[in-house]
């Protein structure tokens, strides 16, 4: 029995301890908010937070997460309106939308790290996350825009 | 068009009942205007079908309107955009608009969103719509007050009798007015441009995008979040060779695994591929991981068929090979070989390879068969496809299949094609179940319909002032055309007319060819289509010239458009022009708008200020396609390693009219990113038959340091009839990134991907 704390919730998982921690939350849990694009941990779709960490929840298996806090997009903040979240909103960032859960769970932990990144810190905290829509330029503005709000 | 109100049953059956017994509900016929990449039987059912009620514009008592949109949202906004037509021709209150998104139905029209054909095709139907709306409003208060309804104003949701200052608003109205005849087309006022408080603003009151709030929290509901009680999952082991066949399988291990419950073979498709699913062995489980893992346990021998031997680089050969040579002629005017006989002569091949859509959500659906019926939920940028394939593959009835459209996490033209949903409807009549069948990314970029690989040679002759005399263009490509006819060599003339036989340089001797080539994969259309191959080679041709003649390249293609004119093409040895399904009265083919566009180009990027060179250049190139005009500068950098950064992109684009301007804005900002990763990593290869790529390791698509840092998009106002957005924007990013490169180190890139090429 895996044990694991998600969204401020406790909860227990005895399935396969190899199953990805994307499939417990999307398909046991009906978090969907956590995205499934790649499965290999190369696009970020799939970011979640694993005790303040930005992980790949799809290439991280469930007995990784034992004893663990897992904060998902739908626990970012309480009403979707984290800085980023509104950030986000303000600058009409998402076309298809996809990808955005991730990169907003990514650029939670960036600005956790660095209060007032760089471009480059961006574009090395952002690396992992692909949008096939196109919407970096927003991302990045909309970083900037969240880290003047938490400031 | 006619718009009626109906009664309650009949719209019931559309929407599920989103309507109170005593709204008002209004629907318009709405004829597909235009047809491209779908059958044209559809075209005629809808025409036959006795009832169109092909749009719902309807009022409740409490003051809601709900508009649906029949077109489906994979992220250029046209589920927010299509209802802020009609919401402002109603003068609707944006906040009070509620929009339902259209099942799968013929009697909606086209609603294969697809071709940047969206506001083409519906603006003026969704503007009547909504003006039937307010006329019967206004109708409705007049009567109540008995007053002349000229006396009357409707503004924001209310209806006002001007000498006496009396209002009601539009949920009070919504019960009479309902009760009126619907009035004719000839009846309606449509607003002025200036009146307009929603279409062409930059939104303020009308948000510009209705799913923000869901996305950015991580309630949008995508295909693959989709979720059916009883549901089970399923994971498809598919031939890894076009058009091969299961010859054994052996299911023992992968039915060991937990949460497997049985396999099932799927038959693989008679030629031609068409939306079929490829065939192959399904493993159905109670989860998606349990799916996936007892895939990987199966033990499948294929007999591979015909295309077991297809290699790409030896394709690459015979194609550049078959453009030296005549091929069928789709443009000709004056004699370009008479032209050749005199002056210098240039001549350049090119080449780009297969693409791969990768949209970020994988193909995903869900199917439900039960008593003979389907009824699925799919992102799908094609519903009524969905429905014709789905009925075709169970041998049941085309209304039998019922399609609800979720949210699309990405299109780009892969999920125009249902055989995904196929797969899904299959397996579920096998196994009694909801099924959801569940593509990874490896699925994704081994089975796609992908966009074509080409091969294309141009050759050109300059006279002493190195003014162009002659250009010859040939093209070689399989084509779309492989997806309904096995046997086709040929392009058609849609293909045609992205690029080729359009061609807008006022040159006196023209002539374009299409050779033959034979189709090994399935071949598809992503985002811009046969202007992805075309433009790259004709604009990175068009710069190859202006360097022979030792010109500015801006200037030269400028002086290659001419004065400026509307081009008559069918009168250029053309044929049928197609321009884009668009007559050409209405949207004629103005090389004046395309000289525009790159002046504005030169000026906002400070073209000419400074000299390229070092590591550092500026590329541009420009085009028509999907009826709007494009012109765009690309500022490269290129470092000691041979790496590139895109600093900056200028899009100047002359579009028409258009309606949500942010939104239009958005889809060239991705224009550029989707152009820059053809030019630097878009590749999909085949050896022994088999797709080399698998994910997003080697099929790279740009990361935020490696797209465009910034683009700038310029929209040129006027009163234009709106053209295309979501597609126009790719074509002449990609040879004005490659002109920029150029510029910056003198290389010229021939063959995409960048990546292949060496830069330093």
């Amino acid at each position: 029995m895996i044990k694991l704390k998600v969204n401020g919730r406790e909860r227990s998982f005895d399935g396969d301890p190899d199953m990805p921690l994307l499939w417990y939350l999307r398909d046991e849990l009906s978090l969907t908010g956590t995205k499934f694009g790649c499965g290999v941990g190369q696009c970020g779709a799939c970011t979640v937070h694993r005790n303040g960490e930005a992980i790949r929840s799809c290439s991280t298996a469930m007995k990784d997460v034992a004893g663990k806090t897992v904060v998902t997009i739908e626990g970012l903040s309480a009403k979707g309106d984290h800085p980023l979240q509104k950030a986000w909103e303000q600058g009409n960032v998402p076309q298809c939308g996809y990808c955005q859960t991730g990169q907003i769970m990514q650029a939670a932990v960036l600005l956790k790290k660095i209060k007032h990144p760089s471009d480059k810190e961006i574009e090395d905290g952002m690396q992992g996350n692909i949008c096939r829509c196109g919407t970096y330029q927003r991302i990045r503005a909309a970083i900037k825009t969240a880290a003047k709000e938490m400031a | 068009m006619s718009i009626q109100n109906i009664d309650n049953v009949t719209r019931r059956n559309f929407i599920g009942g989103v309507f109170s017994a005593s709204a008002f509900v209004l629907a318009a016929d709405l004829l597909p205007e235009i047809a491209w990449g779908d059958t044209s039987e559809n075209h005629g059912k809808a025409a036959a079908a006795a009832l169109k009620p092909s749009l719902y514009l309807g009022l409740e008592p409490d003051g809601t309107v709900y508009i649906v949109t029949h077109r489906s949202e994979m992220g250029t906004g046209i589920r927010t955009t299509l209802p802020m037509v009609a919401a402002d021709e109603m003068e609707a209150d944006w906040s009070k608009v509620k929009i339902e998104q259209a099942i799968g139905d013929e009697r909606y029209g086209d609603q294969n969103t697809d071709g940047s054909k969206s506001i083409r095709g519906f603006f003026v139907p969704f503007r009547e719509t909504g003006a039937a709306a307010r006329l019967m409003l206004t109708r409705a208060a007049a009567a109540q007050w008995k007053v002349p309804e000229s006396e009357c104003s409707a503004v924001n949701h209310v209806v006002t009798h001007t000498p006496s200052g009396k209002k009601l608003g539009y949920g009070e109205l919504a019960a009479a007015a309902g009760k009126l005849p619907v009035p004719k087309s000839s009846e309606l006022k449509l607003k002025q441009r200036s009146e307009w408080r929603y279409i062409g603003h930059n939104a303020k009151d009308a948000k510009a995008i209705a799913d923000l709030k869901d996305i950015t929290s991580g309630k949008a509901v995508f295909g693959m979040d989709a979720k059916v009680d009883g549901m089970v999952y399923a994971s498809i082991e598919r031939p890894p060779v076009v058009g091969g066949k299961v010859q054994t399988v052996d299911a023992a291990e992968a039915l060991k695994v937990k949460g497997v419950t049985q396999t099932v073979s799927l038959p693989a498709f008679t030629p031609p591929y068409t939306f079929q699913p490829l065939g192959g062995v399904a493993v159905v489980a109670n989860s998606t991981w349990a799916a996936f893992q007892g895939r990987k346990k199966l033990k499948v021998e294929w007999n591979h068929g015909e295309n077991a031997t297809h290699d790409s680089e030896r394709y690459k050969a015979e194609l550049l090979e078959t453009a030296k040579k005549p091929g069928k002629v789709v443009r000709n005017l004056g004699d370009v070989d008479a032209a050749f006989a005199k002056g210098k002569i240039v001549e350049a091949s090119y080449y780009t390879p297969l693409l791969a859509h990768a949209t970020m959500e994988p193909p995903v659906a869900i199917a439900s068969f039960k008593d003979g019926k389907v009824e699925c939920w799919v992102p799908t940028q094609n519903p009524q496809a969905v429905q014709d394939t789905v009925a075709k593959a169970l041998g049941i009835k085309v209304p039998d299949v019922t399609c609800h459209v979720t949210l699309l996490g990405g299109g780009f033209g892969r999920k125009s094609k249902p055989d995904y949903v196929a797969e899904a409807a299959m397996i579920s009549k096998q196994v009694g179940k909801p099924v959801k069948v569940v593509w990874t990314r490896e699925d994704d970029i081994r089975f796609d319909y992908y966009h074509a690989v080409a091969g294309m040679y141009h050759k050109a002759s300059l006279d002493e002032k190195g003014k162009v005399t002659g250009w010859l263009h040939r093209s070689v490509f399989p084509s779309i055309s492989s997806m309904n006819d096995e046997k086709s060599l040929y392009g058609f003339n849609v293909e045609y007319g992205m690029g080729l036989n359009d061609m807008p340089f006022d040159i006196p001797n023209l002539r374009a060819e299409n050779g033959p080539a034979k189709a090994h994969v399935r071949i598809g259309w992503l985002r811009s289509v046969a202007n992805i191959y075309h433009v790259f080679s004709g604009l990175s041709f068009a710069d190859e010239l202006a360097h022979a003649a030792g010109r500015d390249s801006l200037e030269y293609q400028l002086e290659l458009l001419g004065a400026g004119k509307v081009l008559n093409l069918n009168a250029q040895g053309v044929g049928e022009y197609w321009n884009y399904g668009e007559s050409q009265d209405r949207y004629p083919f103005d090389t004046r708008r395309l000289r525009k566009v790159l002046e504005i180009a030169g000026e906002k990027s400070g073209w000419g200020k400074k000299k390229s060179g070092n590591g550092w250049g500026l590329g541009v190139a420009v085009s028509r396609s999907f009826a709007s005009y494009v012109a765009t500068v690309v500022e490269v950098e290129v470092d000691k390693a041979g790496k590139i950064r895109i600093p900056k992109t200028y899009m100047v684009v002359d579009a028409g009219t258009i309606v949500n301007p942010e939104r239009a804005v958005s889809q060239f900002e991705g224009a550029a990113v989707m152009g820059a990763g053809i030019a630097l990593t878009g590749e999909i290869s085949l050896a022994d038959g088999r797709v080399q790529q698998g994910n997003f390791h080697n099929y790279q698509v740009p990361k935020m340091h490696q797209a465009p840092i910034q683009t700038d998009v310029h929209l040129v106002e006027n009163n234009e009839l709106p053209g295309g957005v979501g597609e126009p924007g790719v074509p002449p990013f990609v040879p004005a990134f490659a002109n920029a490169v150029f510029a910056a180190t003198g290389k010229r890139v021939r063959d995409l991907p960048f990546s292949k090429a060496k830069l330093v």
